[in-house]
């Protein structure tokens, strides 16, 4: 872990990989998310991207917004793809490049799950990033199993009834090196969870919650606002699970205090996709980010254990 | 002397493995389905016992194998894979990706029926739902055709004005799980025979950090050259390759000694033909059989195999043919709703009829060996007798096994 405590210390503050001007919409945490992650992992860094939001901002050809090897795939192959450069530049001696999967929600929780789940299970050395805007934004801001209950998309007019998958969960549970949560809100977080995972060996998940203005009905300028509040509200927690350690981390690690986290309405009173939630969604996703904190205090209290 | 040299007894998918092998492939991903998989289990035993150097990836669905060979291949491997029905039909949306990225890919198909009903025996109805993908494709006859034909493959798809990635299908069962002796030549003649590997990835696709590019992104309709031009360039290369893939097998011929016709198609007494049929895969090979046996009786009757299928071999069939009184096409596979019901028939209709050589020359299309449905060579005579009948009475025979306008041989009538 570093020890930065703020982003003008952030060594080549100045030099982007992602370029600027690429066709991201003004507050888009995708964004954000991919100029941070290339600051940590540097240039010798190769990226494929499965069918959604990042394959088309890139630039309409012969744009580009990549200033390192870029390459799109198809929806289900994000994994696979990482996977077979991985091998093929091993066979040909290369090994100092770090290969990252950027996809989103639905190309990791939905269609990608099954070759992202085979490639942590045969431990592949890349690095697999979600971010995670809760829907289909490419198509049109259709529900994920992503999702967030209650929130509406455009094939959940009146908000989605299911909960929202853990997919970090489901991933520690692969048993990989390293799995972390980060947030557009803590980009120092982010960024040292980028630097930590470039070296570590395996498959490396890193799931970023990402806001979407238009996705979410919220404002452009209120698109950090908006992740800060899921981070306080404990909505969105910080955290790292490494070789088994679960750790929390960054700006999260005060709300495990559950008099310190803000009400949830806070965070979802200000969201325009959330406009239809009724008393009993409210007491419903209340029960949710409990049982999240549920999960925290149960993996902290039996590392304790073991540690007696 | 090597067990990877000279003469040895092997079955069909493994002639397939050792072939990848002897191509020095770099990356292998794989995923099982009957009866494609002695193929990879055998390079995984090759991989595992130090006896193959590559890069073997265990994969968890055809999707990933595809995928997978993309992203290496992207990288500037060489690399190989194998598969059958159900799992080229899973693959296929990275298989397009693979031809529209131009990438060398080579892949054999132990072809199986396509399900339902659940069926795993010979029929090429698999890699007829990809023939329009921009891949190139052989249909082979033989164990040692597999071998050869994996080695011609890498030759013809990392050439410059192919680049395009190759299937090799055999039939399922009757070749991927039998044996016959195959010879398999020196390593160091295949070593001149085939290209090197480019030092930093093929020149049209790669990823270097030195070297940044992006591949494959959104393009406008109108953008000009764009998405049309792209296409185009498939299409020439597949038009490109018809030359290098008759070059690579005189090549071949010269080199090893093995003829497999000019490479498109291969013909077997047609030049004073007056009856010719045009068969694939295993059948062609059975009806040479056939042919001798009717030339004894005194009919003149030739067969021209179809190996390759893509591209489509127009001109060679045009040449082979174009003297027939009347030809029969033989499909192992279906093409609903087509024209004949038949792939191949329909195709080679289409082919002959804008020639003025052979726009009048009358074609019957037959259909057999349906999910590996026996064909005997009986039933094989009787295609030819049906054709002569065909042409002396100026009109179609009618029996049980025709249906509209092809016959649909060893079946039972269907109402
Ligand atoms: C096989 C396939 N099915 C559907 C699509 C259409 N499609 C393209 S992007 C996309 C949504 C992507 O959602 P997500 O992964 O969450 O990324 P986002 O667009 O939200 O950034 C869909 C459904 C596709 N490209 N390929
Ligand atoms: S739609 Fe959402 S995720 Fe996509 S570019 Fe715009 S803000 Fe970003
Ligand atoms: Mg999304």
């Amino acid at each position: 872990m570093t020890n930065m405590k703020e982003i003008k210390e952030v060594p080549d503050i100045d030099r982007n990989l992602w370029l600027p001007g690429n066709a991201t919409c003004a507050g888009c945490g995708l964004d954000l998310s991919l100029r941070w992650a290339l600051k940590a992992l540097g240039p010798r860094t190769v990226l494929v991207t499965p069918a959604s939001c990042l394959n088309v901002v890139i630039g309409v050809w012969p744009k580009a917004a990549p200033d390192f090897p870029f390459i799109n795939m198809v929806f289900a192959g994000g994994a696979a793809a990482a996977t077979g450069i991985y091998h093929g530049l091993k066979a040909r001696g290369i090994e100092d490049v770090n290969v990252m999967t950027y996809a989103g929600d639905g190309g990791t929780t939905d269609i990608g799950i099954q070759g992202l789940s085979g490639a942590a299970e045969r431990g592949t050395n890349i690095i697999y990033v979600c971010y995670d805007n809760e829907a289909y934004m490419n198509t049109g801001i259709q529900r994920s199993s992503s999702t967030p209950l209650g929130a509406i998309t455009t094939t959940t007019y009146f908000g989605k009834q299911e909960h929202k998958k853990n997919l970090p969960a489901i991933m520690a549970a692969h048993n990989i090196p390293y799995v972390a949560t980060a947030s557009v809100a803590d980009p120092l977080d982010l960024y040292d969870k980028f630097k930590k995972a470039k070296d570590i060996k395996g498959l490396k998940y890193i799931h970023i919650y990402a806001p979407c203005p238009p996705g979410w009905k919220i404002d452009s300028e209120r698109s950090i606002e908006v992740a800060k509040k899921a981070i306080t509200s404990g909505m969105w927690i910080l955290y790292e699970v490494e070789n088994g350690v679960f750790r929390l981390t960054g700006k999260s690690k005060r709300y495990i205090d559950p008099k310190k986290r803000k009400p949830i309405k806070d965070y979802l009173t200000i969201q325009g996709r959330f406009r239809k939630l009724t008393d009993d969604d409210f007491k419903e996703l209340e029960k949710y980010r409990d049982s999240l904190w549920r999960q925290v205090n149960k993996e902290l209290s039996f590392q304790e254990l073991e540690e007696k | 002397m090597s067990e990877f040299e000279g003469k040895r007894l092997v079955k069909g998918n493994f002639a397939a493995s050792y072939a990848a092998r002897a191509a020095n492939v770099q990356v292998v991903t794989a995923f099982p389905i009957t009866p494609q998989t002695l193929v990879v289990e055998k390079i995984s035993e090759l991989v595992d016992s130090g006896k193959m150097n590559c890069e073997f990836v265990r994969m968890e669905s055809e999707h990933s194998v595809m995928a997978g060979l993309i992203g290496a291949s992207y990288a500037g491997a060489r690399t190989f894979s194998a598969t059958s029905g159900q799992g080229l039909l899973y693959m296929a949306e990275p298989v397009h990706w693979a031809a529209g990225t131009r990438l060398p890919i080579v892949m054999t198909i132990a072809s199986r029926g396509i399900a339902p009903p659940w069926n795993i025996w010979a029929d090429f109805s698999d890699i007829v739902t990809q023939r329009d993908s921009g891949w190139l494709m052989a249909l082979l006859s033989g164990h040692q055709e597999i071998y050869d034909s994996v080695l011609m493959a890498y030759k013809i798809s990392e050439n410059p004005d192919v680049m395009l990635p190759y299937m090799l299908a055999y039939g399922g069962f009757i070749l991927s799980h039998t044996s016959k002796p195959i010879h398999m030549p020196k390593q160091s003649l295949i070593d001149e025979f085939l290209p090197k590997i480019p030092k930093l990835g093929w020149d049209h696709v790669f990823l270097d950090p030195d070297r940044p590019i992006m591949h494959g992104n959104l393009i406008m309709p109108n953008t000009t050259p764009g998405y049309q031009e792209f296409r185009m360039k498939i299409q020439l290369a597949q038009l490109k390759a018809k030359p290098i893939i008759r070059e690579v097998a005189k090549e071949f011929k010269e080199t090893f000694g093995r003829d497999y016709g000019n490479g498109m198609v291969q013909e077997y007494k047609c030049k004073d033909a007056e009856f010719i049929m045009i068969n694939c895969g295993i059948l062609a090979k059975q009806m040479e059989n056939v042919v001798d046996f009717m030339r004894s009786l005194g009919h003149k009757v030739g067969m021209l195999r179809l190996r390759t299928y893509r591209p489509f071999p127009t001109e060679d069939i045009i040449d082979a043919v174009k003297h027939a009184k009347i030809i029969g096409v033989v499909d192992r596979a279906t093409a609903f709703g087509s024209p004949t019901g038949g792939p191949i028939s329909s195709e080679t209709m289409a082919a002959l009829h804008n020639d003025p050589q052979t726009k009048d020359l009358r074609v019957i299309p037959f259909i057999n060996g349906i999910g590996g449905r026996d064909v005997v060579t009986q039933q094989q005579k009787r295609q030819f007798e049906i054709l002569m009948e065909c042409y002396d009475k100026g009109e179609l025979v009618k029996n049980e096994e025709l249906m509209s306008t092809t016959y649909w041989t060893g079946a039972m009538g269907v109402k």
